[in-house]
């Protein structure tokens, strides 16, 4: 273990130091902030306001499909001429979708999510000071901050924001004579993407190098609690996959701005030919969805990892399968990268290369299955403590079998062929993706909010939070599998057109109040976090009697985490109810020595002398219980 | 330095303030910009208030709620009893609840929305697709069903309760390798069917293909132009940059040197002859489009500067379809599938599948694509091409 040095001695060092750094500003501090806990907080609320916003964009045009024939004056003084006389712009339904799309899964369920939880927890549950680059990882925070306000400021250009969908598919994304969306809206979108790919980059970076450096002593992979295991692979899957989608970006920009062809061929629009020839948008979209599929488990992994964690510590039990866990992350993890084909299958991709991406995708469903059934085995005979995380952990499981399942559909070719581009994707991903991966980083809000702010959430608004928002979530997403299986095409800015989709009408009215009702029951949570930020109850240093290191630091949040020593970890991190323990959770901190009742012969990894020990304690201890037994 | 220090009351008055002058600033600007709006947006600042002021009471509600319920648990703990509501057994209960509606709402979604999706596949290879459809819908309900009712009875079972200890049960491998190998399997039988069912629909053999009656279709923003192969059964080639040539006659780009195009049949709407394979080879003009014809099965999309196909069978007529369906109105569709701009929620096209007589009726009725006019301006523009070609040679000399 080489490694252990390393932390001691840069905290030594930073023990040295600490009494220079002691006069903070508030840019400092809250502004280039390069505390890990500060930026992640940074992340989070960024996260959060990138995602009312996005949710905003959603129940405007879930307003279009509902009333597609009623105008709306408000929507008119809100949006000017993206609404003229009130109804929306056919070109602004199609940008209100793909930023809606963009915002939310890049800017909130990567960013917020990986980026929120990823900086705070990497450092605290391993026993690290700070990342292994703090200034780094600032900048990555910069980026991504500097990503999102270009993004937003596509709403304030005259031809409005980028409209091809979030996978901006070439043509129509490169052409501006397409649609208005693919003018200046376009160009900034592929400006703000290429931003958030870096600052991607510079966090996973720095993920992965303070995982593999900068343990304590003592906290060997194998003793990782399953959020690191899952951050780290999802650093991983980024590093890997990111830089391709920037490859992809570059030669759309390329196309769009100095005349290439790589991905335009035989085009006649606006009444001339143009020049390109020899280009394919086949192309964009092997480049795109090579980055695209990994996309959706980077989305997922942390929420899965933060929903193990939870589960565990308030069902007070070990998590059922701790190896199996991180071998169906690492399975996932791998084959997430020969699955993209499946988003291809209709697309004049070569139909036998369909067959053999049906094949890759429908084993991945195999490490999915077996982190399902390995959290219900979690859950069996627990003690399970309804904290609003714990009821967020158990919605993201009820989501991802809701989704998943619809995976194997989408994910057979052959039922493909009537299913693509249908809103059974849409019911799909929202549920596997959407909801489970938000639901996930709201699991990890309510449970980590003590460590980030020092204060409690209000339990009670929380569960309100959850009841309206799991409801609400199930009766907008349901239904529209059966539109899906109706041939109802995604992306339709209104259902009038076509006789058949009439008797949907009335469904799309339930779905947008079902919405409604989804996005007011926000307003629970956001109140729940802004108020207990600053007047919430004072959190005690471990509210949730949970094991692991993040709880040993100081409710004050010191830069630099532990005031003294980096404590060493004797155990894995979920000895919970352990038999022969007085209390129902050990803390990884706590040697094996001081638990010699409840030790088993696992516990000991094969120290011949320990295992002597510990035998040799039990022989006394038996005798004094017989001797008792007697008596 | 606390950002607290920034939140007392006085600074917070000072910025709603601001923020309430800047907005009256801005409502004042647009009001003057807009005086004729006035009209239309008239009343609006009630309605929005109504719905405010509605939402408003709604929060106090939930407050008070929320204080009632604190209130009681403060007696509570006064009394000495140590939780006033045991809130862990309230959200068991909640997700017992869950269950039992929610597994009703999937039943009422499958009766009632399942009763509304496609009819059967009218295509012989949909009726493949809609078997596997069928077992995977099994499979996959199955495992809804029984993973929902494990997890909402265990959190609903095992919840909190300060005796208990719970049961430390680390892992247990071959419960795991169960759930593992059972999975797999199930995958594997559905991956086989699947790829089998895939390639036999993609994987045609050249003289079926040949065989097939040839269609041709050219998506473009925002229309669909279809074509007929004719007597040859070939369609002749294209090249788009003699889009608008020929006096802008020319709209699909039809390369007029190659003979094949001369029979070829300019069509209005999709006919096919019932039970005869017929094999649709698309183009896109502009952007990507997707040929999506639900009833039949059929999806592909349509991509500039590259051809793609489908083949297949129809297999029950429109007329046949309207008794079966019990919808005297039902027609089958052409939709498109890929976002493609403005427009993309209504590029129809009328699809009809007919009987043998009735098509080789149809067929006779329809005009060639190449007309008359486009015959005369191709003639003119040769001659011209002579002409020049001639001239320039002249010049050399």
């Amino acid at each position: 273990m080489s490694t252990i040095a390393i932390p001691n001695s840069s905290a030594v060092h930073h023990d040295d130091h600490s009494h220079e750094h002691h006069k903070e500003t508030f840019l400092t501090k809250y502004v280039f902030s390069q505390d890990h806990k500060m930026i992640a907080k940074q992340f989070l609320i960024t996260g959060i306001i990138m995602g009312v916003i996005a949710m905003g964009l959603s129940i405007l045009f879930r307003i279009q499909l509902a009333y597609p024939d009623k105008s709306f004056p408000l929507l008119e003084v809100l949006l000017g001429k993206f609404a003229p006389e009130g109804r929306l712009d056919p070109n602004f339904y199609l940008s209100l979708v793909t930023i809606h799309g963009t915002i939310m899964v890049f800017f909130v369920l990567t960013a917020g999510l990986s980026g929120t939880f990823s900086n705070l927890l990497i450092p605290l549950q391993l026993g690290a000071r700070d990342m292994a680059s703090p200034f780094m990882n600032m900048l990555s925070y910069w980026f991504f901050f500097t990503a999102s306000a270009i993004m937003l400021s596509t709403f304030f250009i005259e031809s409005g924001p980028a409209g091809a969908g979030w996978t901006i598919y070439p043509p129509l994304s490169a052409l501006p004579k397409a649609m208005p969306g693919s003018g200046l809206g376009m160009t900034l979108w592929l400006v703000s993407m290429v931003l958030f790919v870096a600052s991607s980059l510079m966090g996973g970076i720095n993920y992965v190098s303070t995982i593999l450096n900068m343990r304590t002593k003592g906290m060997d992979l194998w003793k990782m609690p399953l959020t690191i295991w899952a951050f780290f692979l999802t650093a991983i899957l980024g590093i890997l996959s990111f830089p391709v989608l920037v490859a992809g970006i570059v030669l759309l920009i390329f196309d769009r701005s100095f005349g290439t062809s790589f991905y335009l061929s035989d085009i006649y629009i606006g009444g001339q030919a143009l020049a390109n020839e020899g280009g394919s948008p086949i192309l964009w979209e092997h480049l795109f969805w090579f980055l695209g599929h990994p996309e959706v488990y980077i989305v997922i992994m942390p929420a899965m990892g933060i929903a193990s964690e939870v589960m565990s510590v308030n069902s007070r039990k070990p998590i059922f399968g701790y190896h199996a866990m991180v071998y169906s992350l690492i399975g996932i993890t791998v084959l997430s990268f020969v699955v993209w084909g499946h988003h291809m299958f209709v697309t004049g991709m070569n139909p036998f290369l369909g067959g053999v991406f049906m094949i890759t995708t429908l084993i991945i469903a195999v490490p999915s299955a077996v982190k399902t059934f390995n959290w219900l085995a979690t859950l069996w005979r627990g003690n399970i403590r309804f904290t609003p995380a714990m009821l967020f952990a158990i919605g993201l499981v009820s989501f991802f079998i809701s989704g998943g399942l619809t995976g194997i559909w989408l994910g057979n070719a052959a039922l493909d062929i009537n299913l693509h581009d249908t809103y059974f994707v849409v019911a799909h991903f929202h549920l596997v993706m959407g909801s489970a991966a938000i639901f996930g980083m709201l699991a990890g809000i309510y449970h980590w909010f003590p460590k980030m702010f020092g204060r409690m959430m209000n339990p009670k608004l929380g569960y309100l939070h959850f009841w309206l928002t799991f409801i609400s979530a199930y009766l907008v997403f349901f239904p529209m599998h059966f539109m899906g299986l109706d041939g109802v095409p995604r992306r339709y800015y209104a259902f009038t057109e076509f006789e058949s989709m009439q008797k949907w009408l009335s469904v799309n009215v339930f779905i947008t109040w079902a919405a409604i009702l989804g996005a007011v029951a926000q307003v629970a949570f956001l109140f729940n976090f802004f108020y207990s930020i600053f007047f919430g109850e004072k959190s005690t240093q471990n509210p949730w009697q949970a094991n692991t290191l993040e709880w040993t630091t100081p409710v004050e949040r010191l830069h630099g985490n532990w005031p003294g020593e980096i404590p060493t970890v004797y155990r894995w991190a979920y000895d919970y109810s352990k038999p022969g323990h007085d209390a129902d959770f050990i803390t990884q901190i706590t040697p094996l020595s001081e638990t010699m009742s409840s030790n088993l012969p696992h516990d000991f990894e094969g120290n011949e002398e320990a295992e002597r020990i510990q035998e040799r304690w039990n022989i006394d201890h038996k005798s004094v219980d017989k001797r008792e037994e007697v008596k | 330095m606390d950002i607290k220090r920034y939140l007392n009351l006085k600074s917070l008055l000072a910025l709603t303030g601001i923020v309430g002058l800047s907005f009256q600033q801005v409502m004042a600007q647009a009001a003057g910009v807009a005086t004729d709006t006035v009209s239309k947006t008239d009343g609006l600042g009630k309605t929005v208030g109504y719905y405010l002021i509605l939402f408003l009471l709604i929060c106090v509600v939930i407050g008070i709620i929320g204080k009632v319920l604190h209130v009681y648990e403060l007696t509570k703990q006064i009394q000495g009893k140590k939780e006033g509501i045991a809130w862990n057994k309230v959200n068991g209960i909640l997700f017992a609840v869950t269950l039992v509606v929610g597994l009703y709402g999937a039943y009422w979604c499958y009766t009632v929305q399942g009763a509304q999706i496609l009819p059967e596949a009218a295509s012989e290879h949909g009726l493949k697709i809609d078997s596997m459809f069928r077992i995977t819908l099994v499979i996959t309900t199955i495992v809804f069903v029984i993973t929902h009712i494990l997890l909402f009875l265990f959190a609903y079972k095992y919840n909190y309760k300060a005796k208990r200890k719970a049961y430390y049960y680390p892992h247990n491998n071959t419960l795991e390798k169960y759930w593992t190998v059972i999975p797999a399997i199930a995958l594997t039988v559905l991956v086989l069917m699947g790829f089998f069912t895939w390639r036999g629909i993609t994987n045609i053999s050249s003289d079926q293909m040949k065989s097939a009656l040839q269609v041709d279709v050219t998506a473009h923003q925002f229309a669909w132009e279809v074509r007929y192969s004719g007597k040859d059964n070939v369609s002749g080639r294209k090249n788009y940059k003699l889009i608008g040539s020929l006096g802008g006659l020319n709209s699909l780009g039809l390369d007029l040197a190659d003979k094949h195009n001369y029979d070829d049949l300019k069509v209005t709407e999709i006919v096919l002859p019932v039970n005869k394979s017929v094999r649709f080879t698309l183009t896109s003009q502009d952007v990507l489009h997707s040929f999506y014809m639900p009833h039949f099965r059929v999806q592909m999309n349509c991509v500039p500067g590259m051809s793609t196909f489908f083949q297949f069978t129809p297999r029950i007529t429109t007329a046949e379809m309207k008794v079966k369906t019990n919808d005297p109105n039902f027609k089958y569709r052409l939709y498109c599938a890929k976002i493609c701009g403005a427009q993309h929620y209504n590029m129809q096209f009328a699809v009809r599948v007919v009987t043998q007589r009735e098509y080789d009726k149809w067929v006779k009725e329809q005009k060639p694509i190449v007309t008359d006019d486009m015959k005369k301006e191709y003639q003119l523009a040769m001659k011209e091409n002579v002409a020049s070609k001639e001239n320039k040679i002249a010049l050399n000399n």
